[in-house]
């Protein structure tokens, strides 16, 4: 076991972890933030998509104790703390950009991490972008329209391919 | 997983010392590692984390060559080696942004697998793969599939890329996995061509040395059509494609990554 110390949607956490440990099992099971989940726990699904030191990676493929000192960000801090969703989380409300919600906090945490380094993407960046991110229900095409409405562009009818 | 101890260096003296430990093994991003280890195919009793190690980061240009450090991520080589056009093209259509942000390149050639990117790029490019103990040349480095010239527990420190005049790589993605159903890696250098095939052979990364010859006499996608295809009798076979369709697909992509590096 070993002392780990991070910062988690920005308050401070310390708590003893095991070598084997994975952040997916220290968030959910620890600080018991279920909303980070774990889809296929082989680093296909992207369900696991959290942010770290701003950057977003697979909490299903990372230890805890390879996150000591870093600051984290999961789902739970994308509302604001009145439950106000963020502008990508109401985009997708308004656009359908779920049906069963599975994907969806890796979705949002994808789409977050997109915009902030490419605030106006194009369709096809936004596609590229969500190429570790898996669905099974939406088809993706209203995913794609949220996000692009998120960033305040124009949505086009998305044509079913 | 089995359990083990998980250690974080901060020099590269501590974690040689680490090392040194029986049943040791370096982790660096865990994109292969960790799947590896929940499919209890390691069983380790301790894990030196490369990830807190600053000397094994970063890029530098010097010349006319390029230095990776060994625990520099994919995105990390995708946005600063801008120097090397083609391989920082390279970095960036690895996996997905996620496991972009935590591989690293030492990870990936230390795990040579028979259809990683960074292998062709290492051997397409002539690298020389440096190690906390020596410099190996990327010609003598590869050695099968999965299998490398690094003795057990040494760790590469870092890559230097001789900067060509020309090279690009072209991977046909297996859309899944996105890693390389085929890949090729095309340079002109001031040694001549070098054209780098990764997912195809059953022998790992190999260059096909047919076509280097006809490039070295006219760089051209053209010089690539007159040729047959390397033989498919030694290439990988699987639900993905026939060793015929891998062999059919190196001169395609080997065409594609010429008018590419051209363009
Ligand atoms: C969904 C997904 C898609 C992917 N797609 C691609 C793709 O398109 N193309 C591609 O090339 N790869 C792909 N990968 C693999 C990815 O690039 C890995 O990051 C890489 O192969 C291993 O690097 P790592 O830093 O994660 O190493 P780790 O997983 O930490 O380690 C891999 C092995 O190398 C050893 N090791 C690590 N660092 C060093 C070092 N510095 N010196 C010596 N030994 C070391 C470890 O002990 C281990 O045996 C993908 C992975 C995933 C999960
Ligand atoms: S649960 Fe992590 S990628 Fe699927
Ligand atoms: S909404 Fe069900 S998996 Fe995406």
């Amino acid at each position: 076991m070993a002392e780990v110390t991070m910062k988690v949607n920005g308050k401070s956490v310390t708590k003893s972890v095991k070598g084997n440990t994975l952040m997916t099992e220290f968030l959910r099971d620890e600080l018991r933030l279920t909303g980070t989940h774990v889809g296929c726990d082989t680093s296909q699904c992207g369900a696991c998509t959290i942010h770290v030191n701003g950057k977003q990676v697979k909490a299903c493929t990372m230890f805890a104790g390879e996150c000591d000192g870093a600051e984290i960000g999961t789902i739970e801090g994308q509302a604001a703390p009145d439950g106000t969703l963020n502008a990508i989380q109401a985009a997708f409300k308004e656009y359908h950009g779920l049906q069963c919600g599975f994907c969806t906090p890796g979705m949002v945490m994808a789409a977050s991490s997109l915009l902030k380094d490419n605030p106006k993407p194009t369709e096809a960046e936004v596609r590229h972008h969500l190429e570790g991110n898996i669905c099974r229900c939406t088809g993706y095409h209203n995913i794609v329209r949220a996000i692009l409405a998120a960033s305040g562009q124009d949505v086009p009818a998305v044509a079913a391919e | 997983m089995y359990s083990f101890d998980l250690v974080r260096p901060t020099s590269m003296e501590d974690a040689v010392a680490a090392l040194g430990q029986e049943d040791s093994q370096p982790l660096s991003g865990g994109q292969t590692l960790i799947p590896t280890l929940k499919q209890r195919l390691a069983m380790p009793s301790t894990l030196v984390s490369l990830s807190a190690i600053a000397e094994l980061k970063g890029v530098s240009v010097d010349g006319n060559t390029l230095t990776i450090g060994g625990g520099t991520t994919h995105a990390e080589v995708a946005a600063e080696a801008g120097a090397y056009p083609g391989l920082a093209a390279l970095a960036g259509q690895i996996g997905d942004p996620a496991v972009r942000n935590r591989g690293t390149i030492g990870g990936s050639l230390a795990n040579n697998d028979p259809s990683a990117c960074y292998p062709a790029a290492a051997l397409g490019s002539g690298a020389t793969i440096v190690t906390n103990t020596r410099e190996v040349a990327a010609d003598d480095y590869f050695q099968g599939m999965f299998a490398t010239a690094l003795e057990e527990n040494e760790i590469v420190t870092a890559v230097k890329f001789p900067i060509p005049e020309k090279a690009a790589y072209i991977k046909f993605q297996q859309p899944a996995s996105r890693f390389a159903l085929v890949g090729v890696f095309v340079s002109k250098g001031a040694d001549g061509v070098r054209v780098a095939v990764t997912g195809a052979s059953n022998d790992g990364v190999f260059r096909w040395s047919e076509a280097e010859e006809a490039l070295n006499g006219n760089f051209a996608a053209d010089a690539v059509e007159a040729l047959s295809a390397p033989s498919g009798a030694d290439m990988i076979s699987d639900l993905h494609g026939s060793g015929d369709y891998r062999a059919h697909l190196v001169k395609v992509m080997t065409k594609r990554a010429v008018a590419k590096a051209n363009g």
